[in-house]
């Protein structure tokens, strides 16, 4: 009773928090939370499927990317689509399609749900650690479908002019319940089955649990919170092409949750602010810089290069990441009342 | 179609595919071994073909540009494994293959840095850019060498495998690590060999591609080990020779599919991916049928 | 003579070339604790995985509860009243002891996905159930003040109770044990021959048990059951095994064997 009490003050706090931030700030400030927003909901529906379900998978990307178009084009009005395609007409469907802003990201969401439970066939039910593959190339073909049906897609081009709805209220609401939900589900039967799944699958299967159902169900969900992402992405930005939903976005992801301890959502949320403001920061290395009175000349893409480095050395070296796979109210908890071992 | 184009295009399949079967060998080898798929390898390829790329720069005859570029991807691949792979033998597999991502997302970038992300053109010696026309057949010669090169380069590869006794602790390590340690054999020391004989093949296969795509960037491996890899699984994981075959099959379907259909050209880096799916829906073992849990090359 | 819960019958396991298991038949009467034994390699745990549903013989059946099961996915086995012990204990490293048993009522707790985000009062009814006899159990382990510790962190001797404790949570009717008594010394392996004996009383338990230790064996089981290369070579009371000439000869390897 006590923790349900702390828990709904915790929320109501937060939620105070959203709206009086994006009643203060400026709009500067307010398009870093905005990213921070989408990003932590990403790094955590990511770690959903990599951290708790133990299963390698390099979706995001492609999920997001699918989220934002369905977006976008539930989003733009009609008429704005047959100005704004160039190439060929829009498709009809996707001319006349148009729908409120929830529905829209959620049907973002959905998408990218369904998709999710078709891969779920050929990766899932065998042997082997395909999913890794099978997302990476998911997310090209994505990119090479969207370049290629500019019908459905405007190509290249890409769509503009996406109406900007999300705010930080909508935002940080959603990220906030998407933090709730993964607490949910890591607390729960199905929480604990992904765990056993990534922690021994054979052992998983003796205790009972549908192993294939069980690493699906985590796929779907972290597809489905992906695909919100992406559409809210997609408003936020108001403009997408195909070349933005690359494997850089997947990789800044990786970084973030291997950071933040694979399996703690907390440690998601605490990497997601901490890795996103040191991409701003770090931007220097891609500068000239001076070392020793040496001139290193300006190298775009040095930033890359030593996220890189530290994603490796923090496999070779800190591999827990910030947190392990707790939470943080079981670390302060676990600090308080040390227990010795048996 | 009529005769001659589909002649040509056959060759130019052969050619499409010799590349895709040799970076396929080093996919299927080091996952034979290690049961890691190594994101970075088709990050070496495009290493061989940049140091190869630096070599003619720098003013080398193209054979010495060539073994440079090979002897450099070998050294890359080998040290990708002393210092992030082997430290990680015992550690949970999503480690492993965190860090598989992470060694290719830093070469991608480091060669990005050096030689920035503009395509570089790829000069091949004369003797190799001269085109032959035979009736309507247009025919570069390196179209003509390749598959030619390639099928005894996989001969070597053959015999190494199955006539020396590198070749048969090879086998003997896809089958089961802890016995082969227990005959005394140096497990390491054969997993550096593999990493050696596929990161080799895939700078040669690197090299290809540079002559038949005279432009190279650093992220030409990418999509080229993305389709290798699909094609090691549609011949069969763990096999060498499903490689080839798989790696052939690629290649000649990628090229007859567009020429037949050439308003599906747009997709064919596609095809890979559906191939994958499925093989992965109906017969996972792939082509050579190998069961994954005991691999045989 | 009590109905058997379990039958093997004709059991024939091929792998490759190599014939592990050769026409085995034997049945495990309700309510007994039935052993396993033979020297290492003779397919005891080839024989489990058999049972379990983790390889599909090459020729045979398996008779559980009347029912042919041969070749059921293990997950649905589970569900059919069969739970088993691995012989190099496999708990989830990353979980508590209290998490690993309650793994173990993931299908006696049949909440949907939505109830546990929107937490329903179906989701804390079968939640707060669950931690009630899961405490339960350990107690009657003797292990209950571990319950928040990490699993791993046990004693060898109260990490093996904690996987039996997670296998008894799955409520089976048969439960297969593989070398329970595996690196114990005598007085863990008392502690868990009582503790065996308590469990199958309370629960209403039939045991097959692979074990290797005889004492334990003569100890625990009414009837054995000896293989030596895939084949039944005795199968009697385990007093009378250790008498008998053939497993003598089996267990000492005899030369003329080969």
């Amino acid at each position: 009773m006590k923790n349900a009490i702390i828990k709904m003050l915790l929320i109501l706090l937060s939620i105070l928090l959203i709206a009086w931030a994006h009643r203060t700030f400026d709009s500067y400030t307010l398009s870093i939370l905005n990213n921070i927003g989408i990003f932590a909901i990403l790094a955590l529906s990511y770690n959903l499927i990599n951290g708790v379900a133990g299963q390698f998978s390099l979706e995001p990307n492609g999920f997001v990317a699918i989220g934002a178009y369905f977006t976008a084009l539930f989003l733009i009005p009609p008429d704005d689509k047959l100005d704004m395609f160039a190439l060929v007409d829009p498709a009809p469907i996707v001319q006349h399609m148009h729908m409120a802003f929830l529905p829209a990201i959620l049907s973002g969401g959905i998408a990218a749900t369904l998709i999710a439970l078709l891969l779920s066939f050929p990766v899932f039910r065998v042997r082997g650690d395909y999913l890794a593959i099978v997302t990476l190339g998911f997310g090209f073909i994505i990119r090479i479908f969207a370049l290629n049906s500019p019908a459905y897609t405007n190509g290249a081009m890409g769509l503009n002019d996406i109406p900007e709805v999300a705010n930080f209220l909508w935002i940080g609401t959603i990220a906030l319940v998407t933090f709730i939900v993964m607490l949910h589900i890591v607390y729960s039967r199905y929480g604990r089955a992904m765990k056993a799944v990534r922690d021994d699958e054979d052992a998983a299967t003796a205790m009972g649990i549908n192993t294939f159902k069980i690493k699906t169900v985590a796929f779907m969900t972290s597809a489905f919170f992906e695909g919100i992402g992406g559409g809210l992405l997609a408003s936020f930005l108001t403009t997408i092409t195909p070349d933005q939903f690359s494997f850089l976005l997947t990789f800044q992801l990786l970084i973030i949750i291997v950071l933040g301890g694979l399996g703690s959502m907390s440690g998601a949320l605490l990497a997601t602010i901490l890795v996103m403001g040191s991409m701003e920061w770090l931007r220097f290395l891609d500068d000239d810089m001076v070392i020793f009175g040496m001139h290193t000349g300006a190298h775009p893409g040095m930033r890359m290069v030593v996220f890189a480095i530290l994603l490796i050395v923090m496999m070779l070296f800190a591999r827990k990441g910030l947190f392990g796979d707790r939470e943080i109210h079981e670390i302060i908890r676990d600090k308080f009342l040390k227990k010795g071992n048996a | 179609m009529d005769f001659t184009t589909f002649l040509q295009q056959l060759i130019n399949g052969a050619s499409l595919g010799s590349m895709y079967a040799l970076i396929a060998i080093g996919y299927t080898m080091v996952y034979g071994v290690l049961r890691l798929i190594n994101f970075a390898h088709g990050d070496i390829m495009m290493v061989g073909a940049f140091l190869t790329y630096m070599g003619t720069s720098a003013g080398l005859p193209f054979g010495a540009a060539v073994l440079l570029g090979i002897l450099g991807s070998v050294i890359v691949g080998i040290l990708t494994d002393k210092i992030a792979y082997k430290p990680l033998r015992d550690a949970p597999k999503i480690s492993l293959l965190i860090t598989a991502i992470g060694i290719s997302f830093f070469l991608e970038n480091l060669f990005n840095v050096l030689f920035g992300g503009v395509p570089r053109a790829f000069s091949a010696p004369d003797y190799l850019t001269k085109v032959w026309h035979i009736d309507k057949i247009y025919l570069p010669v390196t179209v003509l060498i390749i598959p030619i090169v390639t099928v005894v380069i996989l001969t070597g590869v053959l015999w190494i495998l199955y006539r020396t006794k590198y070749g048969m602790a090879i086998r003997a390590l896809a089958f089961d690590i802890p016995t082969v340690k227990l005959m005394g054999i140096d497990a390491d020391r054969i997993i550096t060999i593999v990493f050696a004989l596929g990161s080799a093949l895939a700078a040669v296969g690197g090299v290809f591609y540079a002559v038949s795509y005279p432009s190279i960037d650093p992220l030409m491996g990418v999509i080229v080990g993305l389709k290798a890899f699909a094609a090691a699984v549609l011949g069969g994981i763990g096999s060498v020779t499903g490689a080839v075959l798989g790696g052939f099959i690629l290649g000649f379907t990628e090229i007859m599919v567009v020429a037949l259909f050439p308003e599906l050209g747009g997709y064919k880096d596609a095809f890979a991916f559906f191939f994958l799916i499925l093989v992965l829906l109906f017969r996972p073992t792939g082509i050579m049928g190998e069961d994954l849990e005991r691999s045989r090359f | 003579m009590s109905q058997s819960l379990l039958e093997i019958r004709n059991v024939t396991m091929q792998f490759g070339g190599v014939t592990a298991i050769d026409n085995l038949s034997f049945k495990v009467p309700q309510g007994t604790i039935y052993g396993l034994i033979g020297p290492n390699g003779a397919g005891k745990t080839t024989i489990f995985n058999i049972v379990t549903g983790n390889y599909q013989p090459t020729e045979g059946t398996v008779i559980f509860d009347g029912k042919d099961i041969t070749g059921t996915r293990p997950d649905r086995v589970v569900k059919l009243g069969i739970a088993r012990t691995f012989q190099n204990i496999r708990l989830f490293k990353s979980m508590s002891v209290l998490e690993n048993i309650l793994i173990g009522f993931h299908d006696q707790i049949p909440y949907t996905y939505f109830e546990a985000i929107f937490r329903l009062p179906r989701y804390h009814r079968y939640e707060r159930r669950i931690r009630t006899e899961a405490m339960g159990i350990l107690e009657e382990f003797g292990i209950a003040e571990y319950a928040d510790n990490e699993a791993t962190a046990l004693s060898y001797g109260n990490q093996r109770k904690v996987e039996i404790a997670r296998a008894l949570a799955t409520k089976p009717k048969l439960l297969l044990l593989d070398e329970p008594a595996a690196g114990m010394n005598p007085i863990e392996t008392e502690d868990l021959s009582n503790i065996i004996h308590k469990i199958k009383k309370d629960y209403d338990l039939t045991i097959l048990l692979i074990e290797h230790d005889m004492k334990f064996v003569n100890a625990m089981c009414e009837t054995v059951t000896v293989l030596d290369y895939g084949e039944k070579i005795f199968e009697g009371p385990p007093a009378e095994a250790i008498v008998d000439e053939k497993v003598v000869a089996a267990y000492l390897g005899d030369f003329t064997h080969a």
